[in-house]
């Protein structure tokens, strides 16, 4: 009986869903010619070469048009991590007697996992360096970066990530950020304005400023926090729950 | 409407976002696990990206890249406009969706059980 108003009303919304898509006709140009700049789109990609010399316009919108919320997803990240911390934490003393209850991984899997570690993080750490200059940046380099870490956190049982070290990572990158921003503020602009640096020459490394800077920091700081969040969710430790009934 | 390439492309890339977010909310109302509602909140998250991002489409278009090479093809790209929102969507779906399972998680623990049925501090 529930299931059948459900499958109704999901037909409704399916409907109406539908009937407004056939309005906007799919791979038509909206952003209408560059030269008259009639949409938000035609401006970032007229200006986005010669006034902060990124080649990657999406780069330039999230860290440059858009710094400001960026600085806020970061916050609910950082924000996140915290909350899973806090619901899941336990105190140390009736931690003794559980361990991870999962069998020791075979010395194939350690062996490899290894092995592709410093790859994986290298892998990262490549891709938001260039996150001005190809498709990646900050979030996608932290996320690699995070694999890597889960690798290790399955493959090795005791393989425990230091929290203080995550800790200041975070921080150190977050302080980054906000610095860069508020330097934009003391040097006559606003808020994360950063005309203040050279911007250099487009398509190579030391381009767009201070975007690479902040994406390199962003980077640093998603990396902390996605391994902080693996490294909680495993290591809880599974206790036999009370069934309640 | 006549079936030419483009209405094929334009039904299957919406349909399948319309799709993905109609099989999303029918899980997180019919599903009694809390994980599978949790996923079913996830895959909401994937089709409004895919929406998105084909919005944003422009037939034959580029990645909006400079890359070596294409410096002036400015006419062809795409909107980034919606990748650069679908990326901050997709860092707090993440966020989000790991903060359910810490809850469900923390529940489980308590009740004994990740089941709605199970969880009588759940009805009133």
């Amino acid at each position: 009986m529930k299931r059948f108003f459900v499958i109704a009303m999901l037909a409704v919304v399916g409907y109406y869903l539908t009937a407004s898509l056939t309005h906007i006709p799919f791979g038509v140009n909206r952003i209408g010619t560059p030269s008259e700049e009639a949409t938000v789109s035609g401006y970032y990609l007229n200006n986005t070469k010669e006034k902060s010399q990124v080649a990657n316009v999406v780069t330039a919108i999230v860290v440059n048009y858009r710094g400001f919320d960026t600085l806020g997803e970061v916050t609910v990240l950082f924000l996140a991590t915290t909350g899973l911390a806090s619901i899941l934490f336990r105190r140390k003393e009736d931690d003794e007697e559980h361990e991870r209850i999962n069998k020791p991984s075979s010395s194939l899997l350690q062996t490899g996992s290894k092995f592709l570690f410093p790859l994986v993080v290298l892998l990262g750490i490549y891709v938001f360096i260039h996150g001005h200059l190809t498709p990646g940046g900050g979030f996608q380099g932290g996320a690699i970066i995070a694999t890597g870490f889960l690798l290790m956190l399955i493959a090795y049982q005791k393989y425990h990530v230091g929290h203080a070290m995550l800790t200041w990572v975070e921080s150190l990158a977050g302080i980054t950020f906000v610095t860069i921003g508020i330097w934009g503020l003391l040097t006559g602009g606003s808020f994360l304005d950063n005309s203040y640096f050279p911007a250099g020459t487009l398509n190579s490394l030391i381009s767009g400023g201070a975007i690479p800077i902040i994406y390199i920091a962003v980077g640093f700081k998603v990396g902390a926090e996605l391994t902080g969040v693996l490294d909680i969710l495993l290591n809880t430790k599974e206790d036999k729950p009370k069934l309640s009934k | 409407m006549s079936f030419d390439y483009q209405n094929i492309v334009t039904i299957s890339v919406y349909g399948s976002a319309i799709a993905l977010i109609l099989i999303g909310i029918y899980a997180i109302l019919i599903k009694k696990n809390l994980i599978k509602i949790v996923i079913g909140m996830s895959i909401v998250d994937a089709g409004i990206h895919l929406l998105f991002v084909a919005i944003g489409y422009i037939n034959n278009g580029t990645a909006p890249i400079f890359s070596p090479g294409n410096e002036n093809r400015v006419l062809d790209m795409v909107d980034p406009i919606p990748q650069a929102l679908v990326l901050t969507a997709i860092v707090i779906g993440f966020a989000t969706t790991a903060v359910a399972l810490a809850l469900v998680i923390r529940l489980y623990k308590h009740h004994g059980s990740a089941s709605v049925d199970n969880i009588k501090s759940l009805k009133w």
